[in-house]
């Protein structure tokens, strides 16, 4: 059974980069338009890196891949991303 | 060469030589996934080759097995760090896929049913080195392990040997596919250890 938990679970990759909590940051999905708070996304965590999929429609988000010594990570689902100051 | 050394020498440590560096040997066969499982039927299922002048070259469930099954075992070696040795699996060459198929191109990108997509060089789908697979462990492929078939290229890193695999689209150069785009290596033989871009 494949599986998927919620966007907290990006939390400490993500800390690693934005200096703010981004699972509260709302994103807007590049495929649908859906506009939802990171931690509502769905993320495949069993896989070579962290899946982060719309809620609404399915799209990758963005992704995070642990090299070990460096993280790489993409947004490129995400059309906008709103961070609150 | 004297009876002690012959002695030793004899003892089998196959499995060491046989794990690539960084790999660790498992018995059982974990499932990845980057999103949903995709659930095809076969009576729905079809493969596409695309050609660089848009030709389709398509084979039906029944047409990719009157291909010819073969049996096929193989090592294959994940790069979340776990290899399974001796693996019995069944499948289609991709030589016989690529019998009928003209192309000036040298590399290839598969799409899966969901949406993944994974690039590798032709070369390295010829010559008995790659297969569309139906069967593993003596049965019919999961859903979850990449069912109804999978694309099965077992000497590059598993993340190539694509699950749910739907076409094979020709491309003049080597673009990343899904995971080559978010870090993972262009090529990903895992004698080189080519994890990571
Ligand atoms: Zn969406």
């Amino acid at each position: 059974m494949t599986h998927h938990l919620d966007g907290n679970v990006l939390a400490g990759a993500l800390s690693e980069v934005f200096t703010t909590d981004m699972t509260a940051a709302r994103g807007r999905c590049g495929g649908c338009g859906h506009m939802a708070a990171i931690a509502e996304a769905m993320v495949y965590t069993d896989a070579p890196g962290l899946v982060a999929r719309c809620a609404g429609c399915d799209q990758v988000l963005a992704t995070v891949v642990d090299t070990g010594d460096r993280v790489i990570l993409s947004l490129a689902g995400l059309s906008a991303v709103e961070l609150r100051r | 060469m004297s009876f002690v050394t012959r002695g030793f020498s004899g003892r089998r440590r196959e499995p060491d030589t046989r794990l690539p560096p960084g790999q660790t040997l498992v018995q059982d066969w974990p499932v990845l996934s980057a999103g949903p499982t995709p659930h095809v039927d076969t009576a729905d299922w079809e493969l596409t080759v695309q050609d660089e002048t848009g030709t389709d070259h398509r084979w039906s469930w029944d047409e990719l097995l009157a291909l010819g099954v073969e049996d096929v075992t193989v090592d294959i070696h994940c790069v979340t760090h776990w290899s399974r040795l001796d693996m019995g699996w069944r499948g289609v060459s991709l030589d016989k896929i690529f019998e009928d198929v003209e192309s000036e191109h040298e590399y290839v990108m598969a799409h899966s049913y969901g949406g993944y997509t994974t690039n590798v060089p032709l070369e390295d789908l010829l010559d008995g080195k790659a297969w569309i697979a139906t069967e593993a462990d003596g049965a019919p492929l999961d859903p979850e392990h990449g069912g109804p078939a999978r694309l099965l290229v077992p000497h590059l890193y598993f993340w190539k040997s694509a699950k749910w695999v739907r076409g094979l689209t020709m491309m003049p150069d080597n673009d990343p596919g899904f995971w080559e785009q978010y870090g993972y290596h262009l090529y990903g033989d895992p004698w080189k250890e080519e994890r990571y871009w």
